[in-house]
């Protein structure tokens, strides 16, 4: 059950702009792995590659044993493909959107309802409504039983969260982890670094590079730097007073705290904020997230 | 044993296929029914089309205002005006004052015709003294202008020859065959048909295909066991049903609202009007491999498609009097052959033979837009 899929050295070029960039990714059979990155990076390109819609210019994709150019035919056979924005039929119903695409993989939804079952409890109820008329949650969700319901040995899903509340969010990656649980490969892109955590492993994509991969933890662990947060006083002037500071790396706001990267002691922070006019600002010591990791990368290449 | 083995599994997946293809060409026929603007393209249009051109543009001659204009009244220009008022297409506009008023009334477009009798018409008797009548036509529509102009000519002639009972040099009968009441709707109908049957099938099936790119449907389809040519054909099933409805409304509204009948073969005409819509569905094939956007499709359909078809392909300008560089791009475009066919067929009413050569060139466009459309078809997204 489950096929690892196998990417070495692909690149992609529309025109003079390099979608993606020289990519060599291992994925392990029934792994949950996430692309992140920003808006741009080059995500949707790998998937469609991965997919077999997009040819890479170089490189060699290889889905278990089958070869992403020569054999693409049969990796269609055994891949579900989710797309980056809605692409069900809108005006037809839950039911005979479900009905069509099962039809389509020749299968029938009750042949395969098992597969789809605790996903498509929450639409049942809607089973007679236009897909065009759900919610943005229930549109990914039933967009998932989509691609799921010819069960897939590989899933790929292209921003499935992306303009989905909080707990369709939580919901998704729920049954997402079930069904790599079960034995699915699965290749999830997203935007969100919240939801690194969620992955078995991470690949962080930039400019069309993946500039690190790994678990969550080892991502994290490889930030050798110190980091703090600091609260209190408005945020935009204590951003630009800290980024003064000669020892701040990289000072930048999450909500209405900072995180600052700097080699130096609370003392030493404290006391030139205090220098500054900031007495009662709180500096404490952070552990990174997956995020801070992603910006220290992307700002620290590029200076403050 | 394992050839049956092998045909058993080539029998289950062609089974599988066909349930594939039915639920492809159900899902079609759904969305068309649902999209109201669809439904009212394909289903309404056409109708529409056929009792505007059939009852509201009027390309025959009638009520044309005629007024005549004389020195002096006699006996020979009242029974001469009184046989041109008698003919339905003209109008009685009375008598013009003076010349000025005349060209005033021409002007202001209160008549569109005015008689001028020389002052030796009827005085002396006619064929005493050499007389002119002079015949003044409002030209702006020239081909209204022309015709009754002849009308009139024709019947002061006539009028003339039987005073003075010396016939005119030359006698030409003009027979109007096919159309002896020179009905507008035998023109037009082969035209229509050729317009409405390329708009529905073309435009309407790359729209389909077009919008499924669009929308992204078409990603998650090629990403499937479906392959490209039965996405493409699952689209042409229902378009093609589609049309035949719209051909068989078009042929009764003609034939019992009309009143074009069909003069020759019917079985003829039918299968030349689905070779046609074959063709034309080719042609939608091929522009949805091309453009990405339904506006572009939209466009591109306008260009290669509406324009060509109203313009090249002798519904309104005859072929013949087109300039030469145009007349032969008008071999390329499939309405001139099939209009051509169905006025043969249907007016007429000639054999089926008698379109062979009209018949073949349409079914080698067939075959090349096909082949071109299998050849441009891309499986993939770039």
């Amino acid at each position: 059950m489950g096929l690892g899929v196998n990417i070495v050295n692909i690149s992609k070029k529309y025109g003079s702009t390099v979608a993606v960039d020289n990519v060599s990714l291992n994925v392990a059979a029934g792994e949950l792995l996430g692309i992140i990155g920003p808006d741009g990076a080059g995500k949707s390109t790998l998937l469609r590659m991965i997919a077999t819609l997009v040819l890479p210019d170089s490189g060699e994709i290889k889905v278990g044993d089958y070869d992403g150019i020569a054999d693409y035919h049969s990796i269609r056979r055994i891949l579900g493909y989710m797309p980056g924005r809605f692409s069900l039929y809108q005006d037809l119903t839950v039911e005979e959107n479900l009905d069509f695409f099962a039809s389509v993989f020749g299968t029938t939804v009750t042949a395969n309802y098992h597969y789809i079952k605790d996903i498509y409890c929450a639409l049942e109820p809607f089973k007679r409504r236009r897909a065009g008329k759900l919610s943005g949650g229930m549109k990914q969700k039933l967009a998932l039983c989509c691609s799921l319901i010819h069960h897939p040995e590989v899933l790929l899903l292209d921003e499935p969260t992306t303009g989905v509340d909080p707990v369709s969010r939580y919901e998704f990656w729920e049954i997402l982890k079930r069904l790599s649980g079960a034995g699915m490969t699965i290749i999830v892109s997203t935007p969100y670094m919240d939801e690194a955590y969620k992955c078995h492993r991470i690949a962080m994509m930039l400019n069309g590079r993946i500039v690190k991969s790994g678990t969550p933890d080892e991502i994290i662990q490889e930030f050798d730097k110190r980091l703090w947060k600091v609260t209190g006083g408005d945020v935009y002037d204590l951003l630009l007073v800290l980024r003064s500071c000669p020892e701040v790396e990289l000072c930048n706001s999450f909500g209405n705290s900072l995180h600052v990267v700097a080699d130096t002691t609370k003392e030493k922070l404290c006391s030139f904020l205090a220098g500054n006019g900031y007495e009662d600002v709180l500096v404490e010591p952070l552990s990174p997230t997956v995020e801070d990791c992603f910006i220290e990368y992307v700002v620290g290449k590029d200076g403050k | 044993m394992k050839c049956f083995a092998h045909l058993l599994t080539r029998m289950v997946r062609r089974k599988g296929d066909m349930a594939r293809m039915g639920s492809f060409v159900k899902k079609e026929f759904l969305l068309i029914l649902r999209d109201k603007r669809t439904m009212l393209i394909l289903i309404v249009l056409p109708i529409v089309m056929i009792l505007i051109f059939g009852f509201a543009i009027s390309i025959e001659i009638e009520n044309i205002d005629v007024a005549y204009y004389a020195h002096e009244e006699n006996s020979d220009i009242t029974q001469v005006m009184n046989k041109i008022w008698s003919n339905e297409a003209f109008n009685n506009a009375g008598r013009c004052g003076s010349i000025q008023d005349a060209s005033n009334a021409l002007l202001a477009g209160q008549v569109d015709i005015v008689v001028y009798f020389d002052e030796n018409f009827g005085n002396p008797p006619l064929g005493g003294k050499k007389c002119s009548v002079e015949l003044l036509v409002d030209a702006c529509d020239p081909n209204t202008a022309t015709s009754s102009a002849a009308i009139v000519n024709t019947i002061i002639s006539q009028y003339y020859a039987e005073k003075t009972d010396s016939a005119a040099p030359i006698d030409a009968h003009t027979r109007l065959l096919y159309n002896p009441t020179m009905d507008s709707s035998y023109n037009f109908v082969p035209g229509l048909m050729g317009l409405i049957l390329m708009l529905i099938c073309a435009m309407m099936t790359s729209i389909a295909i077009v919008r499924e790119k669009e929308t992204g449907t078409m990603e998650v389809l090629l990403v499937s066991p479906t392959r490209a040519w039965m996405i493409l054909l699952a689209k042409v099933i229902p378009y093609f049903t589609v049309s035949c409805f719209n051909l068989a409304t078009i042929l009764l509204l003609s034939i019992y609202v009309l009143g074009v009948p069909v003069a020759g073969s019917l079985g003829g005409l039918l299968l030349s009007c689905m070779l046609y819509i074959l063709l034309a569905l080719s042609i939608g094939l091929f522009i949805s491999t091309v453009m990405k956007t339904q506006v572009t499709a939209i466009l591109m359909s306008i260009i290669m498609i509406l324009l060509p078809t109203i313009l090249l392909s002798g519904m309104i300008y005859p072929c013949e009097n087109l300039p030469w560089p145009l007349q032969y791009l008008s071999m390329i475009v499939p309405a001139r052959w099939f209009i051509s066919i169905v006025k043969k067929l249907m007016i007429e009413g000639l054999p089926f033979s008698a379109v062979l050569h009209e018949f073949v060139v349409i079914f080698v466009m067939l075959v090349a837009m096909l082949a071109l459309s299998v050849k441009k078809f891309n499986d993939r997204l770039d």
